[in-house]
């Protein structure tokens, strides 16, 4: 069992912007009578958004040892489909109206319906599998990161601690429970007893500021977007006395807009709290102690507790001088167990053994702070969201075959390039529709040729140059 | 231009959807009206008519003609 609900009794364990709540004795016994209708440790997919029906359905799941793969409820349909041929789950946990052929509803609660695909019980798990997220990216290939209880249990106990995070908390949910950020506060709120605010709106609607202030919210997470519209938006005239807390991960905050909420949290009675992880680690690696934070502006901090990192050179060895860039490797328990990319992966074991190589460059400053500085790998955070420039460009080619073209940019600006100007419209449209973000974070340029060298590899130095 | 010519403007550039269509839509409603869209709209909005929106009323733009009423306020006439 992952949190044991019954320590909490009678406390309100979700509320949802409707008024609905459940409490944490409710929570156990909904789940238990969901799982009876399951029938034992299978595979799930659980078709995700920020209600009651969908945290019931997650919770219920890993408390009783069935494995759940989060997906967001707006996943794009040709998606669903390859992960669903590719994994065969044995139910999807989905709301009300998403409907899927050859499957049978044998449980329906809170507009949730289980419902019973054709494969049964086939596809075989390893022992210590607990869940399974996709690595936050919405592109193409059906990859999952395999996460153990054991990991859930680490990263959460950290959190926790680090947070100090108890039963008086109501963090408000900003982000996806899909997405490992978002899932993060939900587990380990639900650790302390707390009361988890549920509401699939977002910042930019007055229902959510409704519902924040009615029930008296006390945090909420964000991506750098986030941070960015509250900054666009006035956010910080605005008085919120039950606010305590604001965390920000999911890619790096502009030094200036880091330090802008810090001080406005610092004369507020307020912190802010950077952080840093990756889906590959559970959820969370390192976080920026808030008394630190206006000292540190542009550090994502230390390793959390029970974590820790080490920098490595260009020839393996291990970096002791401060100031020197180097490869990110993060130590701790909450390393998961690795990826899956075919239903046959889910039997395998631990394949890092608590090392992980995050492809993030960073530095160690003279106190012990880290600052990432780079990435080793060719992707960009889109909203929060990783993307895997590589991976774009396949979908291009394989969807465009006749047209030659690139992608590169930076976090929050993807730019895609062809040599053929007619289809950059499309181009630029299929990318959104596939990934699901939003056009306006993916712009397009028209080259008369793709800069490459001798055996043809794409130069993406040179098109760093085009970075509007 | 008239005013509502740069009203719908506003909203054919920053949320990519033909003229016809803008008068029916609301938020989240259509794919590209969410809150990276909303925040588009309201820089397209302010450049428009040279105006500064309040946070009040930016979460209240929620449709085409809730938005009338917002910018009726800032003294623009639609």
């Amino acid at each position: 069992m992952m949190w044991r609900f019954d320590r909490f009794g009678d406390a309100v364990a979700l509320k949802d912007e409707y008024g609905q709540t459940l409490t944490y004795s409710q929570l156990k016994a909904e789940g238990e009578a969901l799982c009876k209708a399951a029938g034992g440790r299978c595979l799930t997919f659980n078709l995700c958004q920020n209600t009651i029906g969908s945290v019931v359905g997650y919770t219920a799941f890993i408390e009783n040892g069935i494995v759940p793969a989060l997906l967001n409820a707006a996943i794009d349909h040709e998606l669903f489909a390859a992960l669903y041929e590719t994994y065969h789950p044995a139910f999807l946990w989905a709301p009300e109206g998403f409907g899927w052929e050859d499957c049978e509803s044998v449980y329906e609660r809170f507009g949730y319906r289980l419902l019973k695909t054709p494969f049964g019980f086939e596809t075989q798990l390893y022992p210590d599998l607990a869940l399974l997220l996709t690595t936050s990216g919405s592109t193409g290939s059906p990859k999952f990161v395999r996460q153990s209880y054991a990991n859930i249990r680490a990263n959460t106990s950290s959190i926790v601690e680090y947070l100090r995070l108890d039963e008086t908390e109501k963090p408000i949910t900003t982000l996806p429970m899909n997405y490992t950020y978002g899932l993060s506060i939900i587990n380990s709120h639900l650790d302390v007893g707390a009361t988890v605010l549920l509401t699939d709106k977002g910042i930019a609607q007055r229902e959510f500021w409704q519902f924040f202030r009615a029930e008296g919210a006390t945090s909420f997470g964000g991506v750098p977007y986030t941070y960015e519209m509250l900054d666009r938006m006035r956010f910080l005239r605005m008085d919120l006395p039950t606010l305590r807390t604001m965390t920000q991960a999911g890619g790096k905050l502009l030094p200036e807009l880091h330090q802008k909420f810090v001080e406005w949290c610092q004369n507020n009675g307020k912190q802010f709290i950077v952080m840093y992880g990756q889906c590959e680690a559970t959820a969370r690696m390192a976080y920026l102690p808030w008394e630190k934070s206006l000292e540190k502006v542009g550090c994502m901090g230390v390793a959390i507790p029970g974590g820790r990192f080490e920098l490595i050179d260009v020839n393996g060895g291990i970096i002791t001088e401060s100031n020197v860039t180097g490869e990110l490797r993060y130590y701790g328990d909450n390393v998961t167990l690795g990826y899956a990319e075919s239903g046959a992966d889910l039997v395998r074991g631990d394949e890092r053994g608590g090392v992980l190589e995050t492809g993030d460059m960073a530095q160690r400053d003279e106190d012990g702070y880290y600052r990432i500085v780079g990435r080793k790998k060719r992707f960009l955070k889109m909203y929060g969201n990783r993307v895997n420039l590589d991976e774009t460009e396949r979908m291009l080619k394989a969807a465009f075959p006749d047209c030659e073209c690139a992608c590169a940019g930076r976090d929050d600006h993807m730019m895609i390039f062809s040599t053929v100007e007619s289809r950059l419209p499309e181009m630029r449209a299929f990318l959104s529709e596939k990934t699901g973000l939003n056009a306006s974070g993916f712009h397009t340029m028209h080259l008369e040729a793709i800069p490459k060298n001798d055996s043809g590899k794409t130069l993406y130095r040179e098109l760093e140059k085009y970075n509007v | 231009m008239t005013n509502l010519e740069k009203y719908i403007n506003a909203f054919v550039e920053s949320l990519e959807v033909a003229a016809e269509d803008v008068p029916a839509l609301k938020y989240g409603e259509s794919d590209q009206w969410d809150s990276v869209g909303h925040m588009s709209l309201i820089a397209a909005l302010e450049d428009a008519f040279d105006i500064m929106v309040d946070m009040d009323d930016i979460i209240d733009l929620s449709s085409f003609e809730k938005g009338k009423e917002i910018l009726a306020k800032y003294d623009v006439e639609i």
